[in-house]
């Protein structure tokens, strides 16, 4: 039967339902500031967005989409390559390539279509592609469209990726290598000097995905390829205008000539609607702002480090190192579910992950946490985590 | 080179901690329908064969692999 395969998925849900939680499209009823929201009826401190510098609710960003909202209108109702350029487009590209020191740059109107619609065109049949095991579902997606033969190497594993590019023998130079800067389930940053060095030995063209490292690492906001020193290596940056700068929208900026060929060649720049004028403004002015705050870096980083430190001074599993993400990793469903909801009726929204979303078997209470979140904020997240412990839902040992 | 059916010996010995039904194995055997491999096991599984033999496995060919034979007989045109 054509539904039987959605099976497991309904039967879930059905549990969820009977259990009375509602983890997956919790309905946002108010947002009241970029780190509180009224979230299924609750007042919640908002610990599992990606508004890693708070900018999402920035007078300036929102001045900057209204006021562009009254001169160019709601939509471009176009693609970029029919009605759907705007001079607004234009200058984004440009900005966007400035930031980054390249010349060149494509907008697109989500990071998924511009991370998938990259990995569908940059290499196709013929070529070879070695994308990190762990890659983001629009990475996966896209290297299966691109009909290139797929090879993955073990989730930021330099010497698995050497190893692999060696096998290829003479191929070797002619393959994209993918990778993230920080990954977004975990929060872990990639060794991208250790891929870098591997790059220059083999050969190969580097395609990084920084959709969660820009304006969060490096002296500039650039990402992790700045902080790592190594962004000659990179041949292509990608990224997001949804989660440091508050908006919706992705980005491929390149020093390569030939993106601006890429760019007629890509189905999900092609042919789809642009971003409307209101999200390009506010991109912009977000732009302008981290490059011109660095503060609003320091501010994330002093609250990933207290809810890190935090989290684990309670025992609990959170990866090796502080990140903007923090990733509490437990082993049984039921039990990870009760924790999120006791989290919600504690004021804390948490995202919570399940495999395949996950990059193990293990289940995920993921907090992010934002530039805007006060110290008190964090310090409540940590107590409500605390009293997970205190009420025996979690324990150190059950976790992980 | 080795044959087919050493091929699918290795196979069977690195599958055998993944058996956790503890069916008896032979070519016809589904990784997803008999040993009821999630995605994430298929991949440990991948990875297993890939150090054995220093090959690398395309995802490409997944799609038509439905058995521990098909493996095994990708396994061989890989590594000749």
């Amino acid at each position: 039967m054509l539904f039987d395969k959605f099976q497991t998925m309904a039967g879930f849900q059905a549990e969820l339902a009977e259990r009375k939680v509602e983890p997956f499209g919790a309905v946002t009823e108010k947002i009241l500031s970029a780190t509180e929201g009224v979230v299924q009826g609750r007042n919640v401190i908002l610990a599992g967005t990606n508004n890693y510098l708070g900018l999402s609710f920035d007078p300036r960003c929102i001045k900057a989409a209204q006021d562009a909202a009254a001169r160019w209108g709601t939509g471009t109702t176009g693609s970029r390559l029919a009605n759907g350029s705007f001079t607004e487009h234009q200058a984004l590209e440009t900005e966007i390539a400035q930031f980054y020191g390249k010349d060149h740059a494509i907008v697109f109107s989500t990071g998924y279509t511009a991370t998938m619609g990259m990995c569908a065109t940059l290499a196709g049949p013929g070529d070879v592609i070695l994308l990190d095991a762990d890659s983001h579902a629009s990475i996966y997606t896209g290297v299966k469209l691109s009909g290139a033969e797929i090879i993955r190497y073990k989730h930021n594993n330099p010497e698995d990726l050497a190893k692999r590019l060696r096998r290829l023998g003479d191929r070797a130079n002619q393959t994209l290598i993918i990778a993230e800067g920080i990954y977004s389930m975990l929060g872990d940053v990639a060794p991208l000097q250790e891929i870098a060095a591997v790059k220059r030995e083999y050969g190969g063209y580097l395609f990084l995905d920084e959709a969660h490292s820009m304006g969060v690492l490096g002296e500039t906001g650039r990402g992790a390829a700045q902080a790592a020193g190594v962004e000659a290596d990179v041949d292509f940056f990608a990224g997001t205008f949804s989660k440091s700068l508050g908006a919706v929208g992705g980005f491929c900026v390149s020093s390569h000539p030939e993106l601006e060929a890429i760019r007629f060649c890509i189905s999900s720049y092609i042919f789809t609607a642009s971003s409307s004028p209101s999200i390009i403004a506010s991109t912009r002015e977000a732009l302008r702002i981290i490059t011109a705050e660095p503060q609003l870096r320091e501010r994330l980083w002093e609250n990933a480090n207290r809810l890190y430190d935090g989290l684990k001074s309670l025992g609990l599993p959170v990866g090796p190192s502080a990140s903007p993400v923090v990733a509490v990793e437990m082993e049984n469903r039921s039990r990870t579910i009760d924790c999120w909801k006791a989290l919600m009726e504690a004021g804390v929204y948490v995202n919570l992950v399940i495999p395949p979303a996950s990059p193990s078997t293990n289940f995920l209470l993921r907090n992010s946490v934002s530039a805007a979140h006060t110290s008190a904020q964090i310090d409540t997240i940590i107590a409500a985590y605390a009293s997970l412990k205190t009420t025996g839902l979690i324990t150190s040992t059950q976790a992980a | 080179m080795t044959d087919y059916q050493e091929y699918l010996e290795f196979l069977y010995s690195a599958v055998e901690a993944q058996n956790k039904k503890h069916i008896e194995l032979s070519e016809s055997t589904s990784l997803v329908a008999d040993l009821g491999l999630s995605s994430l096991e298929v991949m440990e599984f991948i990875e297993k064969i890939e150090d054995h033999f220093d090959i690398s496995i395309p995802l490409n060919i997944l799609p038509d692999v439905n058995t521990i034979g098909d493996l095994a007989t990708k396994v061989r045109e890989l590594n000749l």
